[in-house]
């Protein structure tokens, strides 16, 4: 047996674990019956439908396809980890991690170190451009969020503004 | 008349400052991003949901409406004038648009553009305006079976018309009904799948989801690719108006853009892209004039029969959602988040209940293509200057945003990390060829038909028979089957396929 998609039958594959997982979630909750559903009963159909799905997904994979086998091709990891770590570095500035005792650093800092992160990722990077874009975006994003929408976001780190 | 009554109503609300602002602001966003090729209307009305929470509804619906129309405008400038569609709607009129560009008609092709979407939206403003009284009265008389049946039909239209293959683009609805469910179960009071998580008790944020699987998921697609060199025509942008052979050629070219566009944007799953496309394949067809120059060369109806088509569909793809409160594309979707952000229940009674917001935002559409027209032909230079800005310097500006406005809906970090994961899941997607659409859909529907399903089952003691005993709901089932079947048959299957080739 030959693989003739591999993005379909990575794809079937995915939708039967998912389909799965959710319908196994939902036996942990009342299923009930058809007149009296639970709060198991649509989540656990839709996890099967979704499971079968997958499987004829998969099942297609196997007989159908280019001469190339569809392969997904490589994964682009440094923009991918650039990218989300970039994110993730935003969130933790931007609003601290109180169970870790991560102090807040508010939403300069948290700006600053996205677009230099994010850069990375780009052609041509160069700290002095990421500066500069940074700023721009910082006091565009304080004029326009903060002071034109109001909205309620920490500025500045908290052992600055206390 | 009636429609009159109801359009000055929405005049009168259109016609504030404040709401006219925020057309404006809207329409100059829309041209912006359409303009600007690697974001798209869905990434930015997702960004900026969370900034209309300051604002009236009213002003936030007109604002977020004129981000998807005004983004018909901008993306055919680039389209012509750069050979790369700004948005995914315009990828037609890069065929004979550029042509035109490069014989230093520019100038003529941008106008036809731009007076073709102009009519269009004209048009698809006021069917919108006719055609959502009586539509309001049919959704009235709808019971939940019918509500469910009516869901099923629009998620499967949203698949059937969309491109790709079909059992996934299915299996990602479902993806996205279950998406849906995690949270509180309302009939119940039992927190689902939320693996104790309090924040994923109030279910997953509609924002996380489309930011990141439609924006960060884009954004590291579009950086694993090396940088396209971008060659802007402008040296030979002389005239704007197209001559009078040219005009005797959009004309009809424009008009049968608007009838397709207007019909086609009404159905679940059409809108934009799917108007444009059909409509060059008509223009394709039809036979030349005499003197006329052959399609890819740079014939102009090749730019003013699709750029009217997309822009009528656009327009009239708000009919489902303000009349039966179905989304039927994302950027539908997304405006019943904005709804829903501002306690408004879409569907059939927001007409009644709020109509000044009602026709209030009908009446600032037209206003809208009017601000359009204005920004888009004599400030056609501002926008070709923004066409120099290189993608490495935009994508960490759409990154701020997008984190701030992840943040803002909840005050939360929790959000910004679930964006991050999404945007791991729309990559992932990406790779593996499954159109993130339709899970966007479903994960809005989700909650809305489990709830109908439910209801109607309820009613009917648990007899399955209620969705084919009814005849409005069996006729909805039945035109689901019917376009399933449609396109499985093998002589549609390869068109179908044949068509979406051309992207």
């Amino acid at each position: 047996m030959k693989i003739k998609s591999q993005k379909d039958f990575l794809s079937g594959a995915m939708f039967i674990c998912v389909g799965a997982a959710f319908a196994i979630g939902a036996t942990n909750y009342t299923i009930g019956s058809g007149a009296r559903m639970g709060p198991g009963y649509f989540p656990l159909m839709l996890g099967i439908l979704l499971a079968i799905g997958g499987a004829v997904v998969l099942a297609g994979s196997l007989r159908f396809g280019t001469p190339d086998g569809e392969r997904v091709g490589r994964i682009a990891w440094k923009p991918l980890l650039l990218i989300i770590g970039a994110n993730l570095v935003f969130g933790v500035l931007l609003g601290g991690l109180p169970t870790w005792s991560v102090p807040a650093m508010g939403l300069i800092v948290a700006i600053y170190a996205l677009v230099a992160i994010a850069s990375i990722a780009g052609p041509r990077f160069s700290i002095r451009t990421a500066l500069i874009l940074g700023t721009i975006l910082a006091i565009g994003s304080y004029l326009t969020f903060i002071v034109g929408l109001s909205l309620q976001f920490q500025v500045w780190p908290t052992f600055i503004s206390g | 008349m009636d429609l009159i009554d109801n359009l000055s109503l929405g005049f009168a609300a259109a016609f504030t400052l404040q709401n006219l602002v925020y057309a404006f602001i809207g329409c100059l966003l829309g041209t912006l991003i359409g303009v600007l090729p690697g974001i798209g209307p869905v990434a930015t009305i997702a960004m900026l949901l969370p900034a209309t929470y300051a604002l009236p509804p009213v002003a936030a619906l007109i604002m977020l409406a004129g981000i998807y129309y005004g983004s018909q405008y901008g993306g055919s400038t680039t389209a012509i004038l750069v050979n790369l569609p700004g948005e995914s709607s315009s990828v037609v009129t890069v065929i004979d648009g550029h042509q035109m560009a490069r014989q230093g008609r520019g100038g003529p092709a941008l106008a036809a553009a731009g007076l073709g979407s102009f009519f269009a939206g004209c048009v698809g403003t006021l069917i919108l305006a006719a055609f959502a009284p009586p539509l309001t009265e049919l959704a009235f008389k709808f019971g939940p079976a019918e509500y469910f049946s009516l869901m099923v039909l629009g998620l499967i239209g949203a698949v059937v018309l969309a491109s790709g293959s079909l059992i996934k683009a299915i299996c990602m609805i479902m993806l996205g009904l279950l998406l849906g469910l995690v949270g509180t179960d309302v009939n119940s009071g039992v927190a689902r799948f939320s693996f104790d998580i309090p924040e994923l008790t109030d279910g997953i944020s509609f924002i996380a989801i489309a930011m990141g699987i439609f924006g960060y998921g884009e954004i590291i697609a579009n950086l694993s690719q090396p940088e396209e060199e971008r060659q802007v025509f402008t040296a030979k942008l002389q005239g704007l108006m197209p001559t009078k052979e040219d005009f005797r050629h959009m004309i009809p070219a424009v008009l049968r853009g608007t009838a397709l566009g207007c019909s086609l944007g009404i159905l679940p799953g059409g809108g934009s892209l799917l108007s444009a496309f059909a409509s060059y394949t008509l223009e394709k067809k039809l036979s030349l004039k005499p003197g006329e120059i052959p399609f890819g060369k740079g014939n102009i109806r090749g730019v003013a029969g699709p750029e009217s088509a997309n822009n009528a569909g656009a327009q009239t793809s708000f009919i489902p959602l303000l009349t039966l409160g179905i989304p039927g594309n994302p950027v539908m979707a997304l405006m019943v988040g904005a709804m829903t952000i501002h306690n408004i229940q879409p569907g059939p009674q927001v007409m009644t209940s709020n109509p000044a917001l009602f026709w209030g935002l009908i009446a600032s559409m037209w206003i809208g293509n009017l601000m359009l027209i204005i920004l888009n032909l004599p400030m056609i230079g501002v926008w070709v200057k923004l066409l120099t800005v290189p993608y490495r310097f935009l994508y960490p500006a759409i990154l701020v945003f997008c984190g701030i406005g992840v943040y803002s809906v909840n005050n939360q970090t929790f959000d910004v990390f679930m964006a991050a994961g999404f945007g791991i899941i729309g990559y992932l997607f990406l790779k593996l060829r499954c159109e993130p659409a339709p899970l966007l859909l479903g994960f809005v529907l989700g909650p809305m038909m489990e709830e109908n399903f439910r209801r109607s089952l309820l009613l009917s003691r648990g007899d399955f028979s209620v969705f084919v005993t009814r005849p409005l709901s069996l006729g909805l089932l039945i035109a689901a089957a019917a376009l399933v079947a449609v396109v499985a048959l093998p002589s549609i299957k390869a068109k179908r396929e044949e068509a979406f080739q051309e992207e």
